[in-house]
C-alpha cells in the first residue's frame, strides 16, 4: 500500500530577553546551577508573577512576520502538573486565547514553493532542569532555566515528508533570527522541535493516529527521527497492527525512538486562567510601533535579490535561508553592486566550501565579508582573474592578509599590458612551430595549448581575454 | 485605662507625650501574651519586638516618629516575614523560615511598627472557626468555649483579648469580617487590588485581600494608610492613589442612603443577631441616614460559586507545596510519587485536602465548563447585582455572620461550616470593600454589623463606621478577664 506521511511541528523558540518571563532573574545560559533563580522562580509561598513586556513585543513581532492574527486581548493559563523541576506545580502558558493566532509561511522544497499553515503561537515559561548524574542516587534540580520565556509555534499538519518538515523548521529558525526574537542556538536548547507524525493510506482524508516525537535538537535528527517513525508506523500498519497515540523520545545515539507515555498516561492539566495575571491587552499603537520596527523579512529579501540584483530563484533562496548568510552576502555586495552574481557565487561557492570543510558557521569565517568584498572587487576591476582569486582567497583564509596586500606581495596583479603579453605570445609562437601549423590547418583545439603555455610563462597573471585576442591575431 | 485597651491613636499620643515608651508597651503586651491561654499566636517574636521597640523609641526621641512608630501589632501568619517562621497555620510550612518579606510586611516595617508575633489562623486561611490550624484552635476572648471565627481568628482574638493593639488579617470569603464580628472588633476588607498580595501566601488569588483588624474605625484608617498602595510585584494590585483614609472620618453622614438587602435578613439569620443589626441601622437613621430595602437576587448563589472558585484556585496555588524545595517532606520516600503523595497527605490538614480535591475535580477535563466556567458566570451576575444596587444606595448594611460565636467543636460537617460565610462571600466575589463593626451583644457575645461599599469607597466606609463609633460604645467593650 502507498502511504502518505502527515507531519505537524511544535517549535519552542526561547525568546532572547535579558530577564525571565515572570521575574527579573537573568536568562544567561550555562551559569552556576540555581544562580539565576529568584524567589519567584523558586515558587516560594506568596510570590507572584509579573509579565515581562519585552516578551509580548517579541511574540507580536513573530505574529506580524507570519501574517498572523494577533489576539489583542490574550490570556495566561495555568497548566497543572507535578514535576520536581516545575517549582509551582503548574506552568504558566496560554491555552484558549494565545497571543498569536493563525498565520502562514512559505517553504521551498525541490524548487517547489509550498505554504505551511501556522495554527497558533503562544507564550509560556520554561521549566527547570533535572540533573540525574551529579549526585549518587539523587536527582538534582537546577532552576536557572525555570521561567525562561518561550514562544511555542504550532504548525498545521501540512508537511508531507521529513524533508518538508526540515524545510519548515529551518524557515522558522531563520525567521526568528531575522526578526531578532531568538538566538536560534539549538545546542543550548534555544530552539527545539517536537514533531507530530502520522501516516494514512494515500488518498484518505482522515488523519491517522499520531505519535509525538520529542528530544530532537538538530535538523539532521529531525529528518532522521521522522523517517524512522514513518517506517515504524508503516511496519505496524502493514502487519495489521494499530499505531498508539503516544509521546516518543528520540535517541540520537542509538538512532531509535522509545515510548515515553501513552495517551492514557497523559496528564489532565486542568487548565484555567491564571488569577495572578491580568489579561494581556495590546493596543493598536503598540502593534503599529512594532510593525514599524520589523526588519526586511526573508521572503521580502529574496524577492528583492531576484528583482533588483538579478539573482536566480535558487541563489536568492539559499542566500536568504539564514540571516547571518544574507547579512554576509549583503556586506560582500557593498561596492560590488554590479557583480551581484559574482558575489553570490563566491559566498555560496568558495566560502561555503571552506566553512563546510572546517565545520564552521558563517559567523566564524576566517574571511570577513568586508575582506571578501575587496577580493571580488579585484576580480571585477580585472586586477586579478577568477582563478588567481581562488589562490588569494586561500591565503586570506590562512590569515596572510587582505586581498590587496596578498596580490601586492605575491605580485599576482593581472598582466594587462598588451606589450608584455605580446612578447610572451611571440616567444611561444616562435618556439612551437609544429603546433602553430596544426592551428593553421584548422585545429582550433590547439589554442588551449597556447593559452596554457602563456599562462605558465606569465605565472597565471596574463589577462585571459587579452591573451586570447592576441593569440588569435598572431596565429592567423 | 490600661495600655492594652488603648487605640493606636491613643498609644501614639502617649508615646509622643512620653507617657510611656514603646519598649514599655511592647513588654506589657508580651507579658500578656505570655499569660494568655487564647492560643492567638503561632510564633511570638519577643526578641525582634523588643529590638523594634527600642529602635522606635530612638526614632521618637529624635522627633522622626510617625503615627505608627512603636505600636505593637500581631501579624497574621500568612504574610511572609524575613527570617521568621511563616507557617500559614500548616504543618506543611512548620519549618519554613521565609527568606523574604511580603510587601505588607515591608510596608509595616517602614512604618516602624513593632511585630509581637505571628497570629494563629486556619490552615492556609481555609476555615471559619480557626479550628483548622495545625497549631490548635484559638479561643474567643469573650467566652473561651467559643470559636473566635476564622480564618483570621488569632488576629481577632489578639486584638479583642488585649494581646496586641491591632492585627493584620486576610479575607478571602469573610476571614477578616467574620472573626472581627465574633470577637467584637473592627475589621476592614478593602477593595480587591488595594493592598498588595505579594508575599501573602495565596489561598484563592482572585479573592484574597489583606486588611486591618483594629479596635476602632479610626485605627483601621491609620493602618490602611500604611498597608495600601500599588505594588509592581503584584499584577493585580491597582495603580490607584492612596488617599489619607483618616482625612474624612469626621464628615457628616446626614443624607446617607443605606441599602438593606432583603436576602440578608431571611431564613437562617439568628433573631437576636437580626435585632442587634436592626438597632444599629436605627442608630444610623437617627444620625440622618435613610434606609432602603434592596435586592441582591443572585446572592443565594454566593456559597456554591465561592466553593467552586476558591477550591479551584487553591488546588493549583497549593501545588508548590510538594516536599521538593521547602516545607514538609515525608520520611524515607520510596520514589518521587511516594514523596509527593505522603508529603502532601501528611502535611496538609483535612479541610485543605478537601478543598484541593474539590478544586482539582472541578477543573478536570469534562467538568470545567459545568463548574469553573459556570461559577465565573455566576460571579459576574453577583457583581452586577451590586453595581445595580450602588446606583440607588451609598452603602449596604447587614449582618456579618448568621449567628454569634458558636461552641468550639460544635460544627462538625463542612457544609454547615460553609454556611457561616453566607453574608460575607459576595463582597469577595465582587471584589468590593466590606467592614465589620461592633454593633451589640447577644448572650454576652459580640454581634457585628457589616458595611459593604462600592469599589474604592474605603474612605466612605471608614467615615460611616467612625461616625457610628462616635455615637455608640460597643467598640470600647472588652471581655472580662480571667
Amino acid at each position: 500500500m502507498e502511504w502518505e506521511t502527515v507531519i505537524g511541528l511544535e517549535i519552542h523558540a526561547q525568546l532572547s530577553t535579558k530577564s525571565k518571563i515572570f521575574s527579573s532573574a537573568a536568562t544567561k545560559f550555562g551559569q552556576e546551577p540555581n544562580s539565576q533563580a529568584c524567589a519567584v522562580d523558586l515558587g516560594l509561598p506568596g510570590v507572584l508573577p509579573v509579565l515581562n513586556v519585552e516578551v509580548v513585543n517579541k511574540a507580536i513581532k513573530f505574529g506580524l512576520a507570519v501574517g498572523a492574527h494577533i489576539n489583542q486581548r490574550n490570556i495566561f493559563d495555568r497548566k497543572n502538573y507535578f514535576y520536581p523541576d516545575l517549582p509551582k506545580g503548574y506552568q504558566i502558558s496560554q491555552m484558549d486565547i494565545p497571543i498569536v493566532g493563525e498565520g502562514e509561511i512559505e517553504i521551498t522544497v525541490d524548487n517547489e514553493i509550498k505554504v505551511v499553515g501556522i495554527t497558533r503561537a503562544h507564550l509560556e515559561e520554561d521549566a527547570g532542569k533535572s540533573v540525574h548524574d551529579m549526585f549518587n542516587e539523587y536527582t538534582a534540580i537546577d532552576l536557572n532555566r525555570a521561567g525562561t520565556p518561550l514562544l511555542e509555534i504550532v504548525s498545521d499538519p501540512d508537511m508531507r515528508s521529513a524533508k518538508e518538515a526540515v524545510a519548515y523548521a529551518k524557515k522558522i529558525h531563520a525567521l526568528v533570527q531575522y526578526i531578532d526574537i531568538c538566538d536560534g542556538n539549538m545546542q543550548e536548547g534555544s530552539f527545539r522541535c517536537d514533531a507530530n507524525v502520522s501516516i494514512r493510506p494515500m488518498g484518505q482524508e482522515e488523519l491517522g493516529t499520531r505519535a509525538e516525537l520529542k528530544n530532537i535538537n538538530s535538523f539532521k535528527f529531525l529528518e532522521r527521527a521522522i523517517n524512522l517513525e514513518v517506517e515504524r508506523q508503516q511496519d505496524i500498519l502493514e502487519e495489521g497492527g494499530s499505531v498508539l497515540q503516544e509521546t516518543r523520545l528520540y535517541d540520537a545515539v542509538k538512532h531509535q525512538t522509545r515510548s515515553m507515555r501513552s495517551k492514557e498516561e497523559a496528564n489532565d492539566y486542568r487548565y484555567f486562567p491564571d488569577p495572578d495575571l491580568l489579561p494581556v491587552e495590546i493596543s493598536d499603537e503598540l502593534m503599529a510601533s512594532i510593525k514599524a520596527t520589523l526588519p526586511e523579512l526573508p521572503v521580502e529579501k529574496k524577492a528583492r535579490f531576484i528583482a533588483d540584483l538579478g539573482l536566480n530563484e535558487y541563489d536568492a533562496d539559499i542566500l536568504t535561508s539564514q540571516k547571518s548568510l544574507a547579512d554576509y552576502f549583503e556586506a560582500t555586495l557593498k561596492g560590488n553592486e554590479k557583480n551581484a552574481k559574482l558575489c553570490a557565487n563566491w559566498v555560496m561557492g568558495e566560502l561555503s566550501a571552506l566553512l563546510n570543510k572546517n565545520q564552521l558557521e558563517i559567523e566564524q569565517s576566517h574571511v570577513s565579508a568586508q575582506a571578501l568584498s575587496q577580493l571580488v572587487a579585484r576580480i571585477g576591476d580585472d586586477t586579478i582573474s577568477g582563478k588567481i582569486a581562488k589562490d588569494v582567497f586561500k591565503a586570506m583564509w590562512e590569515g596572510e592578509g587582505s586581498a590587496d596586500s596578498i596580490i601586492e606581495s605575491k605580485g599576482l596583479k593581472q598582466m594587462t599590458d598588451t606589450g608584455a603579453i605580446e612578447a610572451i605570445v611571440d616567444e611561444i609562437i616562435a618556439n612551437n612551430s609544429p603546433q602553430v601549423e596544426q592551428f593553421k590547418s584548422g585545429n582550433e583545439k590547439i589554442l588551449g595549448f597556447f593559452v596554457g603555455q602563456a599562462m605558465k610563462a606569465s605565472q597565471g597573471k596574463a589577462n585571459p581575454k587579452l591573451l586570447n585576442e592576441l593569440l588569435r591575431k598572431k596565429l592567423s | 485605662m490600661s495600655i492594652h485597651t488603648k487605640t493606636i491613636a491613643q498609644l501614639s499620643q502617649g508615646l509622643k507625650d512620653k507617657e510611656f515608651s514603646s519598649v514599655e508597651i511592647t513588654q506589657h503586651y508580651l507579658d500578656r501574651i505570655n499569660k494568655s491561654d487564647l492560643n492567638a499566636f503561632i510564633t511570638v517574636t519577643d526578641e525582634l519586638a523588643m529590638q523594634q521597640a527600642q529602635a522606635a523609641d530612638d526614632k521618637i526621641a529624635s522627633g522622626n516618629g510617625g503615627i505608627l512608630t512603636g505600636i505593637p501589632y500581631a501579624h497574621k501568619d500568612i504574610f511572609c516575614t524575613k527570617g521568621v517562621k511563616t507557617s500559614a497555620g500548616s504543618k506543611m510550612l512548620d519549618n519554613f523560615i521565609s527568606p523574604y518579606d511580603a510587601t505588607v510586611s515591608h510596608n509595616l516595617n517602614q512604618a516602624d511598627l513593632v511585630m509581637l508575633g505571628k497570629a494563629n489562623m486556619d490552615e492556609f486561611a481555609m476555615g471559619s472557626s480557626n479550628e483548622n490550624s495545625f497549631y490548635g484552635e484559638v479561643k474567643n476572648p469573650w467566652n473561651k468555649n467559643k470559636i473566635p471565627g476564622g480564618s483570621s481568628g488569632g488576629s481577632a482574638a489578639a486584638v479583642a483579648g488585649g494581646l496586641s493593639c491591632f492585627a493584620t488579617g486576610t479575607d478571602t470569603g469573610g476571614s477578616i469580617r467574620q472573626p472581627a464580628s465574633l470577637c467584637g472588633i473592627t475589621g476592614l476588607k478593602p477593595t480587591y487590588g488595594r493592598i498588595s498580595r505579594y508575599g501573602m501566601i495565596a489561598y484563592a488569588s482572585s479573592l484574597d485581600q489583606a486588611g486591618p483588624m483594629t479596635k476602632t474605625a479610626e485605627d483601621a484608617a491609620i493602618v490602611l494608610n500604611a498597608m495600601a498602595g500599588f505594588d509592581e510585584k503584584d499584577s493585580t494590585s491597582a495603580e490607584q492613589d492612596v488617599p489619607d483614609y483618616t482625612a474624612n472620618l469626621n464628615d457628616s453622614i446626614k443624607g446617607l442612603t443605606i441599602g438593606l438587602p432583603k436576602e440578608f435578613f431571611s431564613e437562617g439569620l439568628d433573631d437576636a443577631v437580626a435585632t442587634e443589626v436592626m438597632n444599629a441601622v436605627k442608630e444610623f437613621e437617627s444620625m440622618g441616614a435613610t434606609v432602603k430595602e434592596i435586592s441582591l437576587p443572585n446572592s443565594a448563589y454566593a456559597i456554591p460559586t465561592y466553593y467552586i472558585v476558591a477550591p479551584c484556585e487553591c488546588s493549583s496555588n497549593l501545588s508548590r507545596l510538594d516536599g521538593v524545595r521547602y516545607g514538609y517532606r515525608c520520611n524515607d520516600p520510596k520514589d518521587l510519587e511516594d514523596l509527593y503523595l505522603r508529603s502532601r497527605s501528611e502535611g496538609f490538614g483535612a479541610e485543605v485536602k478537601r478543598r484541593i480535591m474539590i478544586g482539582a475535580y472541578a477543573l478536570s477535563a469534562g467538568y470545567y465548563d459545568a463548574y469553573y466556567l459556570k461559577a465565573q458566570k455566576t460571579r459576574h451576575l453577583i457583581s452586577d447585582d451590586f453595581k445595580k444596587a450602588f446606583k440607588e444606595v451609598d452603602v449596604i448594611m447587614g449582618p456579618v455572620s448568621p449567628t454569634t460565636a458558636f461552641d468550639l467543636g460544635s460544627v462538625k460537617d463542612s457544609v454547615s461550616m460553609y454556611l457561616a460565610d453566607i453574608y460575607t462571600l459576595s463582597a469577595n466575589l465582587a471584589g468590593l470593600p466590606g467592614m465589620s463593626i461592633p454593633a451589640g451583644f447577644s448572650n454576652k457575645l459580640p454581634v457585628g454589623l457589616q458595611l459593604i461599599g462600592n469599589y474604592w469607597s474605603e474612605t466612605k466606609l471608614l467615615n460611616i463606621a467612625h461616625q457610628f463609633q462616635q455615637q455608640t460604645d460597643w467598640h470600647t467593650k472588652t471581655p472580662e478577664e480571667g
